[in-house]
């Protein structure tokens, strides 16, 4: 045991070099795949055929069922903003702020990245587990060899349905978030009815929803192709489809944030 | 390899001529030569991960070789794509390993999946040959309103046999078609496949490593080794191959030049 090996030898960082390397390699590649898989995912929508019993699916499953998470996440959200801003605006005097402050972040921020996360779980990770098991039972494959195009049939619908339908959840979500908001103000704040609305409404302009609406579109995108895209190249077996699951809820969630601050600066700045 | 003699007249219907195919570095298909006639059934036979099911996707166009041609009807498939490769795909039917039926489909719509989606045809008269087919494969029309999973394993891949044949297709493909059956239902598989096929009139390509199965469906058998094929021959030759290789692989012995070659009792 005389020999002892020195912590750093040129084998040590050679082999340092060739992990980071391989990685980089590795991330490099990944990203070029996903890239052609969403540049060939995009062309499809654009071009027949369309299922358009598929798509309509897709936007019940999408739209109309993630109601109630999306309602649930924004009307807490609403009442929670109400009474934390007032803890800290009594402090200036500046209570009347409050609704144009939840108006506001709910309008602007925090509908769209929130209901995009709970969605990147709920939708996300479904769609990735289903073409995902479709894929490892050769479902895909079957489905080439009956002359249809799995990206038409699987992935259109879905990133249509997904980009479509969650500025219409965030529409809603906005609302009710306000809703929220208003009801913790008069309740329990003693706000009076008009003036809360009055000033809700004084504060917000078309371009805080729209960019609100935009935002969710893109994150309605990020989810649908970001499940899509893990399910289509999912593992083998029970394993490879859980991991497909994991990897498409936590990129997607990621993407979504990310994103939200790139569109955020672009919009507002 | 000997090649029959009634293929050097007539443009062979599949055509595979020195296949390659490498999995990230690992080699797969070294060089496939295959060819099979019109109406003819092809059987390869080989062990697990011998190269037997990418030789088969490699035809279907779901995976593309590294190198070397595939032809169908004289027709190179590597390199169709948009409306020419749907063409080429009009013409095939699958029977997948697993079934692979669709679990979110009753089973009369699994079996007009390709009629109504890729050919648009009128949803009734998609049922109507649905259950025509699902008849021929031994089922009654009742079961085409049942969902895939509350079949058992026979029933499944009888639907996906009557899915397979749905667009009387001109080459069927089996992938393991008796594998998880027990005997009786394997050779009722057998049956109805040889059946099929020769009521369609069609080309049939199989890989399996089911002997049984082999010797009832097959007219050649080619088996694969190592990603290349090391022998072809009329089925009725198989015992008398001479190759030491078939014969292990037939009478299923853990000794011999294959087990020799992968050192299995060094893992």
């Amino acid at each position: 045991m005389n020999n002892k090996t020195p912590l750093f030898t040129g084998s040590f960082l050679l082999d340092m070099c060739e992990s980071v390397g391989h990685s980089i390699h590795k991330t490099l590649q990944n990203i070029g795949v996903l890239s052609i898989f969403i540049a060939k995912s995009i062309t499809h929508v654009f071009t027949p055929p369309w299922y358009p019993r598929l798509i309509l699916k897709q936007f019940i499953d999408i739209g109309y069922y993630s109601l109630p998470v999306v309602g649930m996440t924004a009307i807490f959200t609403g009442m929670v903003l109400a009474l934390q801003s007032y803890t800290g605006f009594t402090r200036f005097n500046a209570e009347s702020a409050i609704a144009g402050v939840v108006a506001l972040s709910v309008t602007r921020e925090l509908a769209p990245v929130l209901a995009g996360l709970m969605v990147a779980g709920r939708i996300g990770a479904s769609i990735a587990a289903e073409i995902g098991t479709m894929r490892v039972t050769e479902q895909i494959d079957a489905l080439t060899t009956l002359s249809v195009n799995p990206y038409k049939y699987l992935i259109v619908p879905r990133i249509i349905a997904g980009t479509v339908m969650l500025p219409v959840l965030v529409l809603i979500a906005d609302v009710i978030g306000i809703y929220g908001g208003y009801i913790v103000s008069i309740f329990s704040l003693g706000f009076s009815e008009g003036s809360y609305l009055k000033q809700t409404w004084d504060i917000l302009e078309v371009n805080d929803v729209v960019s609100g609406l935009v935002k969710a579109s893109m994150f309605g995108f990020i989810v649908t192709i970001m499940g899509c895209y893990h399910g289509f190249n999912s593992g083998r077996g029970a394993q490879g489809v859980g991991a497909a699951t994991t990897y498409a809820v936590v990129s997607a969630s990621i993407l979504i944030l990310i994103s939200n601050f790139i569109l955020t600066k672009v919009f507002f700045s | 390899m000997n090649a029959p003699d009634h293929q050097m007249a007539a443009t062979p219907k599949i055509a595979m001529r020195d296949v390659k195919k490498a999995f990230a570095g690992k080699v797969v298909l070294d060089g496939i030569n295959l060819t099979v006639a019109p109406g003819e059934s092809l059987v390869i036979i080989g062990g697990s991960g011998t190269g037997k099911s990418v030789t088969l996707k490699c035809v279907l166009g779901l995976i593309k070789p590294d190198s070397g041609s595939v032809q169908v009807d004289g027709k190179e498939v590597t390199k169709l794509s948009g409306s020419d490769r749907d063409e080429m795909m009009a013409k095939f039917g699958m029977l997948f390993q697993g079934a692979a039926l669709f679990d979110s489909l009753r089973v009369w719509q699994n079996v007009a999946f390709g009629l109504i989606q890729g050919r648009k045809m009128d949803a009734d008269q998609a049922h109507e040959i649905a259950i025509k087919k699902l008849a021929q494969v031994g089922l009654d029309a009742k079961v085409g309103d049942l969902f895939p999973a509350e079949l058992s394993g026979g029933m499944q891949k009888r639907v996906a046999l009557a899915r397979a044949i749905a667009a009387n297709p001109e080459i069927i493909f089996f992938d393991e078609p008796t594998t998880g059956l027990d005997p009786i239902m394997a050779d009722v598989i057998n049956d109805l496949i040889v059946d099929c096929v020769k009521d369609l009139g069609a080309t049939a390509l199989s890989i399996t490593h089911d002997m049984a199965s082999a010797r009832k469906i097959a007219d050649h058998v080619a088996m694969i080794h190592e990603g290349r094929i090391i022998w072809y021959g009329k089925v009725s030759e198989l015992d008398h191959s001479g190759n030491e290789y078939v014969d292990q692989f037939i009478h299923g012995r853990a000794d011999g030049p294959i087990t020799k070659a992968a050192s299995f009792k060094h893992l």
